[in-house]
């Protein structure tokens, strides 16, 4: 299954990737084998099975409702590019 | 307002913080306030290889919420991620509940214009919130505080036929998660937000029209003009022969209007899959029966309760319900006094006077149940006049001291003895002959005065039902 050009420069933009014209043609070949290996399940015969999108799943582990692993404004911030008091100062968004 | 010939079609999707402690997924604390970034840990920032645990509280006030507004509660649910970039978020996902959200169906009851209706709830799902941005200059600053917190979006079929409705129908809402504890209710802080789609159709058609989304609705004035305006926006388009197009609008309130917020080229596509982090959430038979029994009269069934097995009017059960700490007190006194109208008398009069005017909260009341019994008692057996009660109830209250005690400390006990009375109503009689003969002549409204003169003779503490049949029996003589 070859994925269109229009496909591939949707997903690019979803991931906020800019891609070149060669860079299209390339990740257009690149993602279609991919989603060619993947197609290959397709051929185990699921009828009457349950999707199953957690193997092994049980009751999941609950965490008592008390305050813990803070880590701090410093320890927050420490990766940041750009600070302003104790926000993370970034280049201005609007939606 | 739309045109007579079109009708407005609203849904509403409610955004509840639930009332934990710590966020949905991380041990940081969910309090508001506080420097930016203070509350957050490595789950909330997003860092890598980190793992969400769910918090049991969580998930408790959304069976709670889940069980009060009548909804199905899943035995399993699922987590998903809803894939976007923006900086409120810093893992580039929401974790949601999509596919297989914790409640199914449901219903809001409240009173319109014109009587009881009921919207019925597509589904009520457990997510994460984003952060928080501030734009400022060239630069949008961000505060990670919220991200994480645990929200409740609830989810109305479009039921609503107007702006009205649609504030009533929150109203009553936000009323039942208040009184569940499940969520404060407070839409200036956001804990309670609202986004509204909105539609018009032509009377009769049987197919909806095309709805937008507005958002920024934080505060129910602002959610009935946003409603209102939109609807007037659309039902102009197509009477102009023009088309409305689905998308996600901002409203405006300096300028009155809605405003298209994303253009067609940024169509969302989140790319929902089920979180491979989360099991899904299991939930049995008896631990969702439990949180059923756990849960309380709900305000609309105890305001019933009031007004047809207590026979309360219902005023009086209406401000009795208002507010479940008030309404929890009202019980508990109800059940010392055995009589409901004197203690609802007592608490719509007196003791919300004194809340409001030393901007105390009920669960600072410094009085128990069986103290205000007390007071009660003191009053119908005559033991504390009228004003005396309202004096004694009032150090009651600012004290809590023992009410006996404060009758005899101030001197609050009635006289019922008809011995001094008889000596006053002499006194009073003899100080003015002239109002005697003129009750004797047929005057008999004068007698009034003579209650009054003898009570201050006593100082205010003269049983005035037994002053009055004393006084009566004296001036006839």
């Amino acid at each position: 299954m070859k994925l269109t050009e229009q496909q591939v420069r949707h997903v690019a933009r979803l991931a906020r990737l800019a891609l070149s014209p060669e860079e299209l043609v390339t990740y257009r070949e690149q993602l279609s084998a991919v989603l060619d290996a993947v197609d290959a399940l397709a051929q185990v015969d699921t009828t009457g099975v349950v999707p199953t999108s957690v193997v092994g799943a049980s009751t999941p582990h609950l965490r008592a409702d008390v305050p813990h692993g803070e880590v701090g404004v410093k320890v927050a911030l420490a990766n940041a590019p750009q600070v302003d008091g104790t926000s993370f100062a970034i280049p201005r968004v609007i939606e | 307002m739309p045109r007579a010939d079109f009708q407005v079609v609203i849904g509403l999707e409610v955004h509840a913080q639930l009332l934990t402690s710590t966020k949905l997924f991380s041990g940081a604390s969910t309090s508001f306030g506080g420097d930016p970034n203070a509350h957050t840990s490595i789950v909330c920032l997003g860092l890598p290889g980190v793992l969400p645990v769910l918090n049991q509280r969580a998930v408790e006030l959304a069976l709670s919420a889940g069980h009060a507004l009548e909804c199905t509660i899943a035995e399993r649910s699922e987590w998903s991620r809803k894939h976007y970039f923006y900086p409120d978020l810093p893992k580039g996902y929401q974790i949601t509940q999509y596919e297989f959200p914790i409640c199914l169906g449901g219903r809001v009851v409240f009173d319109g214009p014109e009587g009881e209706k009921t919207v019925r709830l597509t589904r009520i799902h457990m997510e994460e919130d984003a952060g928080k941005l501030v734009h400022q200059g060239a630069v949008s600053l961000v505060d990670l505080n919220r991200a994480g917190t645990p929200l409740l979006e609830i989810v109305s079929e479009p039921e609503l036929r107007s702006a009205d409705d649609a504030v009533e129908y929150l109203k009553a809402l936000r009323d039942v998660l208040v009184w569940v504890g499940v969520n404060d209710g407070n839409l200036e802080e956001g804990s309670f937000r609202c986004d509204a789609n909105v539609s018009v159709m032509r009377h009769g058609a049987t197919t909806f029209g095309t709805r937008c989304e507005l958002k920024n609705l934080n505060s129910f004035r602002f959610i009935k003009q946003a409603i209102e305006i939109e609807a007037s926006r659309q039902v102009e388009l197509l009477e102009g022969g023009g088309k409305v197009e689905q998308e996600t609008r901002l409203f405006d309130p300096q300028r009155g209007e809605t405003r298209s917020m994303r253009s067609k080229e940024d169509a969302h596509d989140y790319r929902y899959f089920p979180d491979p982090d989360l099991p899904p959430l299991l939930l049995s038979k008896a631990r969702i029966e439990q949180a059923r029994q756990a849960l309380p009269e709900l305000p609309r069934a105890r305001r019933r309760r009031y007004v047809e097995a207590l026979g309360l009017p219902p005023y009086d059960a209406g401000v009795l319900t208002a507010d479940r700490a008030m309404s929890e007190l009202f019980e508990r006194c109800l059940a010392e006094v055995g009589e409901a109208k004197p203690v609802s008398n007592w608490f719509m009069g007196e003791l919300s006077r004194l809340l409001n005017e030393t901007k105390t909260s009920v669960a600072e009341v410094k009085f128990t149940p069986t103290q205000f019994a007390a007071v009660l008692r003191a009053v119908k057996d005559g033991v504390v006049s009228g004003p005396g009660a309202k004096e004694l109830f009032a150090e009651l209250f600012a004290t809590g001291k023992d009410p006996h005690a404060i009758i005899a400390e101030k001197g609050l006990a009635q006289v019922n003895d008809d011995g001094p009375l008889l000596e006053a109503i002499a006194q009073a009689m003899a100080e003015a002959p002239k109002n005697v003969e003129s009750y004797r002549n047929g005057n008999t409204k004068i007698v009034g005065a003579f209650v009054g003169a003898v009570m201050k003779k006593l100082g205010g503490k003269g049983n005035p039902r037994r002053i009055n049949e004393l006084l009566v029996e004296k001036l006839k003589a």
